[in-house]
């Protein structure tokens, strides 16, 4: 990393509580480089999603500060940092509003002012990087569940993100569906964050890993490293699936 | 209680548009110091709400069945600006998209069902929770049984002086009363336990009781806690004196152009009687040099011309105060 | 999901109906109404008109004529009220089958009939004719305030949501035996409406989360072009048209 190089995302000392009092996190630190695929892993109510809630503004920091690529996340830098950071939901029927396939991947790049032919170019190159082209014109709820999610992430490729943050990724796919999504994610050129407990997932697709637990990071180092110590999992409630083993270099 | 086309005079259709276009321009200026920017999502929710709550039928006695208004659980969740925007649009899909509610009653529709139900019931609500502190779901129960009665008998009222039959009004205001009563047991129940609900679940989409943040903590690596800066403490009620103003307003202008109107347009056969005879009448009236006094339920063209007169500035109306909205929050923020 | 659109009015087709750009077609229905209501109700020659006109628009747009009466079952407690109206009515009574029956109770009962028929068959024809979200569009372009037109969008966005739900419980409860019956059994349906406030809401949440990561910032893009022509007005318009001459000409 050279000395000029803006990381991706840079968390500092980030802690939350929602309106009712409860608080999710509790001082959270961490920092992505351009170009690095990471895994964000831990237990149900860690405060993952609260997290990636942060990092593109849709909740504003109780304490500490977010900043993508050197941007901070203020309420005046918000249409910026929502271009910058591409959110893909857990369940795709949430992120697809739009009548047709092609009208929901515009949405994003028309509110940024695209317009015309360059919009359309913009749309069907989005949905040929997830092999959804062929599926344009149809209505999102008549695609299977696989396809909904690429079309997820086709709706925010549109928007040429700087970071692309998944929440859970591989959840309700099928076996085939999956290992397509890790084809589609493996070939893109983003820095990728990717909120998961599939610990396979992530090893296959991450480099390096952290450990959210009580709304802290708990660990951070390469993937590899972090499902091998099965004491660090068992203390985060985290678990490789039965009979699965770390593969030998 | 949708009230079709052909149920009004076309008088006192058009005073009831003008009604509900200066009370849903009061609440668009409202409504955006109520709520922030989830204001159209979470009236959106509401609405929507509503709307599939009044498919939910419950029976009232053998035979008969109500269903919720939503006025009062309107105003409680997002307040009484949100809430009659709320209403508006529940009424305005039900009139355009499945025919329910003539589109020419919908100023009719829009004032008796969403302006009358979320002023008493936000009244009721605000009294009671003033009388009895923290009191939210009793509150909610309270007004929400108030407040369908209460639209049941402004609905009468207007039937009486603007209907398009000849009705002996304390006979009909007593079975309209009636049977709303217990509509309201209903719509009573199904209010205090939607808001019971959400406020047991998410206190913080209730309207009518905020204010519940803590201070913040930060766990360090050794698992020490250091408690950072005070939340900002969000303002628990608002003045109500705006919305009371705007209640009282629309109220006059309601009796005024109402009663002025219906002075002016006989009821029933006697219409027909008076036909020849009222354009020489027309000139005693106090406001008979303004065309649209002139012409009620009689026939004739100029029905069409005071409609449009009155659709023109039921939009004037409703644009100007949107834009000066507009102009102020933008300058606001 | 698939299932989520059973309960609009809306048929899909390609007739020149369809194709009318919303805008004209609001403006029309709207003013159609104006007229009929501004009719006096001893005009019966100007009611007839105004139906067969209605049934033209319904040949026109390829609407199966029984899809038109089943949904006028929305009249039907109006209906009820109109034939009330006769009996409780004030003024001369005439004796029919043996009923005592007021004079202008029954003219306001034929009133009601027929403009509120007339007025819900208009209705109907729009809601069938153009996708809601249209509609919408077309409201926005008449001028409708933004926030109510935005309002309007999001609450038929979360109805899907809410319709979902809601079936959800009522088959979790009838699959435990529960029938509505009488007012002790409110506060079952109470409790259910709670639920589905707090699940529909959490769910319509995420949805304007989604909206929101996606830079939406309260305006709906036009995405499409909604210009209409001068001759795509003129088609619409001629129904109030021909309405208002008929109108004139029953003078």
């Amino acid at each position: 990393m050279g000395t000029d190089v803006v990381n991706s995302l840079e968390v500092r000392q980030l802690a939350y509580a929602y309106p009712d009092g409860t608080q999710a996190l509790f001082g959270v630190d961490l920092s992505i480089a351009r170009g690095e695929r990471v895994a964000l892993l831990g237990p149900n109510g860690a405060g993952k999603t609260t997290l990636v809630m942060h990092l593109n503004g849709i909740l504003t920091a109780g304490h500490g500060s977010v900043s993508v690529a050197g941007t901070p996340v203020r309420k005046d830098t918000l249409k910026e940092i929502r271009q910058r950071v591409g959110l893909v939901f857990q369940d795709p029927d949430d992120q697809l509003f739009m009548p047709t396939v092609r009208d929901d991947v515009a949405f994003g790049p028309a509110n940024a002012g695209l317009r015309g032919a360059e919009l359309d170019r913009v749309v069907e190159d989005a949905l040929e990087r997830v092999g959804m082209l062929a599926a344009a014109d149809r209505p999102p709820h008549h695609l299977s569940f696989g396809q909904r999610r690429r079309v997820a992430v086709a709706t925010v490729l549109a928007m040429a993100p700087e970071i692309l943050v998944l929440d859970e990724p591989s959840s309700n796919l099928d076996p085939a569906a999956r290992r397509e999504l890790a084809e589609i994610l493996r070939s893109l050129d983003v820095t990728v964050l990717m909120v998961t407990h599939d610990l396979p997932y992530a090893l296959e697709l991450c480099e390096r890993s952290l450990i959210l637990s009580g709304g802290v990071i708990a660990a951070d180092g390469p993937t590899r490293e972090l499902l091998a110590d099965s004491e660090l999992l068992a203390e985060h409630r985290l678990e490789l699936p039965y009979g699965f083993a770390i593969p030998a270099v | 209680m949708h009230v079709p086309d052909g149920f009004f005079n076309a008088a006192t259709s058009v005073s009831a548009g003008v009604v509900a276009a200066a009370g849903v321009a009061v609440c668009l200026r409202g409504a955006r110091r109520e709520l922030d920017d989830r204001t159209a999502p979470m009236a959106g929710l509401v609405a929507a709400f509503i709307f599939a709550v009044q498919m939910l039928n419950f029976p009232v006695a053998a035979g008969t069945s109500g269903h919720l208004l939503g006025g009062a659980l309107a105003a409680i969740l997002v307040g009484p600006y949100t809430g009659v925007l709320c209403m508006a649009v529940v009424l305005l899909v039900q009139g355009v998209f499945f025919a329910d509610g003539g589109l020419t009653a919908l100023g009719v529709n829009i004032t008796i069902m969403g302006i009358v139900t979320v002023l008493v019931g936000w009244g009721v609500f605000r009294l009671v929770t003033g009388l009895a502190r923290g009191k939210v779901v009793i509150a909610a129960f309270l007004a929400a049984l108030i407040s369908v009665p209460a639209s049941a008998l402004v609905f009468t009222l207007l039937f009486w002086i603007g209907g398009t039959a000849p009705i002996e009004i304390g006979a009909v205001a007593a079975a309209m009363g009636g049977v709303h009563l217990l509509i309201g047991l209903g719509e009573a129940l199904i209010t205090a336990a939607t808001v019971g609900a959400v406020l047991a679940v998410r206190p913080d989409l209730v309207y009518g009781a905020r204010g519940l943040a803590r201070p913040l903590v930060l766990r360090g690596a050794e698992g020490e806690s250091t408690t950072v800066g005070e939340p900002e403490p969000v303002a628990a009620t608002r003045s109500l004196k705006p919305f009371l103003l705007g209640g009282v307003g629309v109220t006059l202008v309601l009796a005024g152009l109402v009663s002025f109107f219906a002075s002016s347009s006989p009821d029933g056969l006697e219409a027909v009687a008076e036909n020849e005879g009222f354009i020489e009448r027309s000139s005693d009236h106090l406001f008979g040099g303004w065309a649209l006094a002139d012409y009620g339920d009689v026939g004739g063209i100029p029905v069409g011309v005071a409609g449009i007169i009155g659709v023109g500035l039921v939009l004037l109306i409703a644009g100007a105060v949107a834009y000066a909205a507009r102009r102020r929050n933008e300058i606001k923020v | 999901m698939g299932a989520g659109h059973r309960h609009q009015l809306y048929l899909p087709g390609d007739s020149v109906v369809h194709r009318l750009p919303p805008q004209c077609k609001l403006l029309a229905v709207f003013a159609f109404a104006l007229v009929v209501v501004a009719t006096p109700r001893e005009r019966f020659w100007a009611f007839a008109v105004y139906a067969l006109l209605l049934a033209g628009v319904v040949m026109m747009a390829r609407v199966p004529l029984p899809y038109v009466l089943r949904r006028m079952v929305i009249e039907v407690p109006f209906v009820l009220f109109a034939f009330f109206i006769p009996v409780i009515g004030l003024g001369e009574r005439t004796t029919v089958l043996g009923l005592s029956l007021s004079v202008p109770g029954l003219w306001a009962a034929w009133n009601i009939l027929a403009k509120a028929t007339l007025g819900v068959v208009a209705s109907i024809l729009l809601a069938a004719t153009t996708e809601p979200r249209t509609i919408l569009l077309g409201a926005q372009r008449l001028r409708l305030p933004g926030l109510l037109v935005q309002i309007a969008m999001f609450m038929l966005r979360y109805m899907d949501v809410i319709l979902d739900e809601m079936r959800r419980m009522r088959v979790a409860r009838e699959s435990r035996g529960f029938v509505a019956r009488d007012l002790r059994h409110v506060p079952v349906i109470a409790r259910s409406a709670g639920a589905l406030f707090i699940r529909s809401y959490e769910r319509g949440e995420r949805v304007h989360l989604a909206m929101l990561s996606r830079g939406y910032d309260g305006q709906m893009p036009i995405i499409h072009d909604m210009s209409a022509s001068v001759r795509q007005w003129g088609t619409a318009l001629a129904l109030p048209a021909v309405a208002l001459a008929t109108w004139g000409l029953t003078w």
